[in-house]
């Protein structure tokens, strides 16, 4: 999974270093967008949910499609009583060798899928990712695939911010990286002199 | 202009927090305005909560005195629980508590900053929503925007104590140069292991900036300007 860290308010990039991705219990992690003080407040659910799950000791462990679950119930509810959380989920892991990856909206709508993404990564990074993406893909693979699509959104969402970092579920547990930046190309020679030819036009 | 008395106290503000090699330094301008009335010019923005954790409030006045009177409450039974001086992380997740539940109803943005013995100076910003983000410095209040572009160039890790006030007071003093809502004196307040000290830099002892003239006492103790010259029609 792959997220950026920028926190706007309204047309400022205000705070950007904002960890976006959160690892949830031993096999999930959870990606967010939209209202951050939402996404700390359904933290702090989760925080109680693993931790009252944890206290039954029976050696089973909350797995990505319950978390899944839980949380579409909370957005949904909180949709019906006019009160919705803010964001856009997107919940990701791996248990008992099962590979899980959802979302939910903050009206609660959820699906499963090989690849979502929230806001303009819909529109930017889905398209690429239906025509790229296939079954069995290596970690290298899924890693360059990402950052052609957080490129792509690095260029044309006005709300990016050039940090991001790249997270890795496996049956192992979740690593998310420190963060990065991306190079981007300017080197077109249409970009030197767009209006060559065209005086006044942009 | 029809000046509107009963407008809401809105302390239009710069608010600033720094945290330096040891402690935080806080600062804030003191202007409080009631519509384009400045109701009070010499307001202090910055206020104590514990011995060693402040806060900077900006937004509506009673928004952020309410807040700030709940927090030393709770802080001041919590101490006493605890039997020593509460975190500085205790006493800003207290605020967004506050900020978090009663979001449809507040409109204060605050900045939290102390010094604790667990993880020494820290700043903790708490904007509108009452998101909590702990940040090295952190800028608030009307006057902030236009101090983006001068924190991310003058910015540096690792400031002395005199390099962070003097950060802070030019900060201040560049946001009251453009903001109509910001005014009056810098006031700083730096924490640290020692302790508390409050410093006050009057408007006249500010760093003058583009545009901005020396203040005179008046025109007649300008040797070289003559008067002004009749016009010609």
């Amino acid at each position: 999974m792959a997220s950026d860290m920028g926190a706007s308010y309204g047309s400022t990039l205000r705070y950007k270093s904002v960890e976006r991705m959160k690892p949830i219990g031993k096999h999930s992690l959870l990606g967010a967008s939209g209202e951050i003080s939402d996404l700390q407040e359904i933290l702090r659910y989760l925080d109680e949910l693993i931790l009252y799950d944890n206290m039954w000791d029976d050696g089973n462990s909350l797995g990505p499609k319950e978390v899944h679950s839980y949380l579409t119930r909370v957005m949904y509810n909180r949709r019906n009583k006019f009160n919705p959380l803010w964001n856009s989920l997107v919940l990701g892991g791996v248990k008992n060798g099962e590979k899980y990856l959802g979302t939910v909206s903050m009206i609660g709508v959820h699906f499963e899928d090989n690849h979502v993404a929230t806001g303009f990564g819909n529109h930017l990074a889905r398209p690429i990712l239906r025509d790229e993406w296939k079954e069995d893909l290596s970690y290298e693979d899924g890693v360059k695939l990402l950052e052609k699509c957080m490129r792509v959104l690095l260029y044309r969402d006005r709300s990016a911010v050039n940090k991001i970092q790249i997270a890795k579920i496996t049956e192992e547990g979740v690593s998310i990286s420190k963060p990065y930046s991306l190079r981007t190309f300017w080197e077109f020679t249409a970009f030197r002199n767009p209006t060559v030819g065209a005086e006044g036009s942009w | 202009m029809e000046i509107d008395a009963d407008a809401p106290h809105s302390m239009g503000t710069t608010i600033i927090g720094v945290t330096y090699n040891g402690g935080v330094v806080l600062g804030a301008d003191s202007r409080t305005s009631t519509g384009v009335y400045v109701a009070n010019r010499a307001s202090d923005k910055i206020t104590q909560l514990t011995d060693n954790v402040y806060v900077c409030r900006s937004g509506s006045a009673a928004d952020s005195q309410i807040v700030s009177d709940y927090v030393r409450y709770f802080l001041h039974q919590h101490t006493i629980q605890l039997g020593q001086p509460a975190t500085v992380k205790v006493a800003a997740n207290l605020v967004r508590l506050l900020a978090y539940n009663n979001k449809n109803m507040l409109q204060t943005g605050l900045i939290v900053g102390g010094w604790d013995k667990y993880e020494g100076g820290k700043i903790y910003g708490i904007p509108l929503g009452g998101t909590i983000i702990e940040q090295p410095f952190a800028i608030g209040g009307s006057g902030s925007s236009y101090l983006y572009g001068f924190f991310d160039q003058a910015w540096k890790e690792g400031m002395t104590k005199d390099e962070a006030e003097q950060l802070v007071v030019k900060a201040v003093s560049l946001a009251i140069a453009r903001d109509g809502a910001s005014g009056g004196v810098v006031r700083t307040v730096i924490i640290n292991s020692e302790g508390v000290t409050r410093n006050f830099y009057p408007g006249d002892k500010l760093p003058l900036w583009y545009e901005e003239l020396e203040p005179q006492f008046s025109l007649l103790d300008i040797p070289s300007s003559p008067g002004p010259e009749p016009m010609n029609i």
